[in-house]
């Protein structure tokens, strides 16, 4: 026994190093490619395109990540996603753009809006949550119910999908807004907005670095990092997810535990429907066949994740949200049609998922 | 393993055979026509598809796992099915053997998504999950790259001819006639009975109800879905199982595009995207367990009437179909729970 | 000298069902007992009582020499009370330490504010563990995953030894193990006994349970029919017990 244990361990180092970074191999290769086949890939401007866009995915994929370590699975991510967007820009609209009345100043009904948006995804995840942890629900039932009923209420909230729009207008300055700007026509810089005497012509030769809504992305990436790797929470996770037998038998309060798993994932999917409506001004909803859940869970899987449970990590599932996003964006410029996004996803995904299966000790 | 065969599973529903009741009762009050030989019709209409996709999922999740390809497939197979007539008919070919030939073709056509995940499966031991959602990315891409996004033109209205046809139609004077339209002086009325399509997909049913009932095919697939250890360890050929279920699945979900093209003369790629999920939910109220090694085909014809009851006595009641999602997540929901706290009012024989 | 866990006259039914009809028995301090009988003789039924899942509806248990109410698992545990299953309850996607604490994890202090799990002493001390029952593991830092059954059984052992088991019941531990390990896991329950742990050991090899118990307990259709001192009897003798060709001998 001890002879295979050595063993394995002196196997390990290269392969496991192939295993564990497969994903950041492919991602580093698809990024050589983009470059020579792209048009205007390797731009400051489109890579920060790219990290922009990808910050609500990177939350969706955040949530599934812990859902997915604790064996668990959550397909309301989008809805939930788009409630909350739908809430929030409800509610301030209704505070500042005098429906009833009332004109509050925009800070206050930004305020307002962000904790309703915040409530109505944690309303979600509670209900998930005590259905799976409580009432033993199955996680693809009970989400796919909530997802329904959020989903419902989404498009009553919206009147059947209209964007709700009359927001403040500071709200799209911070959402597209940058942390530094270079203005060369007038060798002035400035931070989180145009230095000032920019005129309307020299925008767009505006020089931009590091979109606001990735600062908010990061603090969560660092958070949940934290939260994974160095808690009892983070362990438990994985715990549950590997033998909840073991757990239960352990002490450990799986029931609460779950719960707390969806109220996360659901929170963390009402945060990107709050940054969503920054980023875009307006309350759109998630329509129904957006797929948004299914991207998600594929990028925690393409980042090393089993839909068994007890594996995975925030960074990994980073670096599978970017090979989608990468993915998307490099086919875009390449001139290559969409409907290859869905051809290359899926191909991806077979290889990472027989990766898996061929390397499932080394993640 | 708790299999519930036949007719005894099928009334072992029932709550589901209750709730039924109720929800045709509620909406034959509250909604104008909904109880009448049109109102059961366009219930029955909305389901040929439903039931389709369903019956799919229900060979697949009996053994455990799960098809995210479904609708997809059905997309694609309405696609390619079209894009074939319409280019024989161009062609110059009559429209009938093109069309005759079109279906047979993308028949087979469809079954290969269901080759690869069943091979990702079963030999592969791919989550089924996984398997079947890249499977289905990758149709649906191939399918938007036949089409360019659009939809397709030119398939010759014999097609349409068939696939709004009736099984029976009864007219003063004319009696009674099967399949063809009778000539009537214009303003007769004609009663028609039975969608044609529905008849193709009663039968379809039925036959995939016999498989998973009386064949050992159908008692492998429980077993394999019940504990697939002992499945392999009786001499099972899982990996052989896995690809045939896998294949039927696609089978089924071809058959439901191929009715698509005849109902609509045209393929989308997202003809069938909006059915998956009701499709799941149809076999989980029908009494199968996600786990696998339980449910019907009965069952499950009875969730999705219950779904497509919900669907169309809600729009002729004349409420906004937000309410309709709110509904079938609560009812979904519903059913689990009763399964969970009333296991006896589900499984009679237990 | 008393004995360290004892139950008297205990009656487990199930609706119609006797489980465990009237039984009586004893363990001491540094004893292993071995709980013999076969398939639906009561012997799960039993350690389940005494371990708190199940809740007896008559008789009486008594802990050092006190009598106690078991009434749940975290009861038992509370008490010292241990019981190591078939299936060892190990999550496998986790390494040696972080199942030794599992549910008991040691934090830190991280920068002064942060609390973290403390990966260092969890580790150290489970080495310490490990090394005072003299089991070797290579690497602690290893998913459970990839050790052997035997070992596996070693780290669920060590886990109840660190957290203070004054009793351990033992359900199968040699089951699915290759004869090497076998030796290995019943050395270290006569190294177990050295530390003064009362132990039950429920097997059917007849063989193990030959090389530690010193006591035989034998159930049938829920009655205690035989206790026995080992080096007193024979497997033959046992075994009839056990199907019945022999009369009473307690």
């Amino acid at each position: 026994m001890a002879e295979h244990a050595l063993a394995r361990e002196s196997r390990g180092p290269a392969l496991s190093v192939f295993g564990r970074n497969w994903a950041i191999f492919f991602l580093l290769l698809m990024f050589v490619v983009f470059v020579f086949s792209g048009r205007n890939f390797l731009t400051v401007a489109n890579l920060q395109t790219v990290l922009y866009s990808a910050c609500t995915s990177l939350l969706l994929a955040y949530a599934e990540t812990f859902v997915i370590i604790a064996r668990g699975i959550d397909l309301s991510v989008g809805y939930v996603m788009g409630f909350s967007t739908i809430v929030c820009a409800g509610v301030i609209r209704d505070l500042y753009a005098t429906q009833f009345g009332v004109h509050w100043p925009a800070g206050a009904a930004i305020a307002v809006g962000i904790v309703a948006g915040l409530a109505a995804s944690l309303a979600c995840g509670l209900a998930s949550g005590l259905l799976v942890a409580r009432f033993r629900v199955p996680p693809f039932i009970a989400t796919l119910g909530v997802l329904g009923v959020a989903y419902g209420f989404t498009l009553h909230a919206s009147d059947g999908g209209f964007p709700i729009a009359f927001l403040p207008n500071v709200m799209t300055g911070i959402g597209n807004g940058y942390v530094y700007y270079y203005n060369p026509a007038l060798h002035a810089h400035s931070f989180f907005g145009p230095p000032a005497g920019t005129t309307a012509q020299q925008i767009k030769d505006l020089v931009r670095l590091f979109p606001n809504s990735l600062i908010l992305t990061l603090v969560c990436l660092v958070v949940l990092w934290h939260l994974l790797k160095n808690t009892r929470f983070g362990q438990h996770t994985y715990a549950i997810g590997g033998s909840l037998d073991a757990a239960v038998r352990a002490g450990i309060d799986t029931r609460r535990h779950l719960l707390q798993v969806y109220v996360l994932s659901a929170l963390l999917s009402g945060i990107a429907g709050i940054v969503w409506v920054f980023q875009t001004g307006q309350g759109n909803f998630v329509p129904m066949g957006s797929n948004l859940e299914l991207f998600a869970i594929a990028a925690v899987i393409i980042g090393g994740a089993s839909l068994n449970g007890g594996k995975g990590r925030i960074i990994s599932t980073l670096v599978g949200v970017f090979i989608l996003g990468i993915l998307a964006n490099g086919l875009a410029l390449s001139g290559v049609e969409t409907f290859w996004r869905y051809i290359a996803t899926g191909v991806i995904l077979i290889v990472a998922i027989v990766v898996d299966q061929l390397f499932p000790d080394l993640f | 393993m708790t299999r519930k065969s036949g007719l005894a599973g099928f009334l072992g529903q029932r709550w589901a055979v209750l709730f039924l009741l109720l929800e045709v009762i509620v909406f034959s009050v509250i909604g104008e026509g909904f109880f009448s030989l049109n109102g059961v019709q366009i219930v029955l209409f909305y389901g040929t598809s439903l039931f389709l996709l369903a019956t799919a999922e229900t060979f697949v999740i009996v053994t455990g796992g799960i098809d995210l390809s479904v609708g997809f497939i059905m997309g694609f197979s309405a696609v390619v099915s079209a894009k074939l007539v319409a280019a024989m008919a161009v062609g110059g070919m009559d429209p009938l053997p093109a069309i005759l030939i079109a279906l047979v073709a993308t028949l087979l056509i469809g079954l290969l998504p269901g080759l690869l995940s069943g091979f990702l499966v079963g030999w592969l031991k791919v989550t089924p999950f996984l398997a079947t959602f890249a499977t289905g990315g990758i149709v649906y891409g191939v399918s938007l790259l036949l089409t360019g996004g659009g939809e397709t033109k030119g398939v010759p209205d014999l097609a349409n001819v068939i696939g709004n046809s009736y099984f029976m139609y009864w007219a003063p004077g004319h009696g009674l006639s099967f399949f063809t339209r009778p000539e009537v002086v214009r303003g007769t009325r004609v009663l028609e009975i039975i969608p044609s399509m529905l008849v193709v997909t009663a039968v379809v049913v039925i036959a995939a109800a016999w498989v998973l009932n009386r064949t050992r095919f159908g008692r492998h697939a429980y077993a394999i879905g019940g504990n697939e250890d002992a499945a392999v360890r009786a001499g099972i050929n899982i990996r052989r199982h896995y690809m045939v279920i896998y294949t039927a699945s696609a089978l089924f979900s071809t058959l439901a595009g191929l009715i698509y093209m005849l109902e609509y003369i045209t393929g989308k790629p997202d003809a069938g995207t909006s059915y998956l999920l009701d499709s799941i939910v149809g076999v989980v109220i029908g009494g199968a367990s996600l786990y696998g090694g339980a449910g019907t085909v009965w069952g499950t014809i009875l969730g999705c009437l219950i779904l497509s009851v919900l669907e169309t006595g809600l729009r002729m009641a004349g409420v906004p179909t937000f309410d309709k999602f709110i509904a079938v997540g609560l009812i979904l929901i519903l059913a689990v729970l009763i399964d969970q706290f009333f296991p006896e009012l589900i499984h009679k024989e237990d | 000298m008393g004995y360290l866990l004892e139950v008297r006259n205990i009656v487990k039914r199930f609706g119609g069902l006797t489980a465990v009809n009237n039984v009586s028995m004893g363990v001491s301090a540094g004893e292993v007992v071995g709980l013999l009988g076969d398939n639906g003789a009561g012997k799960s039924t039993l350690i389940k009582v005494i371990s708190g899942v199940y809740r007896a509806e008559e008789g009486t248990i008594r802990f050092k020499d006190r009598e106690v109410e078991i009434a749940s698992p975290m009861d038992a545990l509370g008490m010292g009370i241990e019981t190591i299953y078939q299936d060892l309850a190990l999550a496998e996607n986790l390494n040696t330490p972080a199942n030794i604490f599992l549910g008991r994890e040691k934090m830190k202090k991280s920068l002064g504010v942060l609390n973290v799990l403390d990966h260092d002493y969890m580790h150290e001390e489970s080495r310490k563990v490990l090394e005072k029952l003299d089991i070797l593991i290579p690497s602690l830092r290893n998913k459970i995953k990839a050790l052997s059954g035997g070992q596996r059984q070693a780290v669920a052992i060590s886990r109840s030894i660190y957290w203070d088991a004054k009793f351990l019941i033992m359900d199968e531990p040699t089951a699915a193990l290759g004869v090497a390990e076998q030796k290995k896991v019943l050395d270290l329950v006569n190294r177990l006994k050295d530390h003064g742990i009362g132990i039950i050991v429920i097997s059917h090899q007849m063989h193990d349970v030959f090389s530690v118990a010193d006591r035989l307990v034998i159930m049938r259709r829920g009655e205690k029919v035989a206790e026995l001192v080992t080096r007193q009897t024979n497997p033959d003798e046992v075994v009839s017990f056990i199907v019945g060709a022999e009369t009473v001998r307690k």
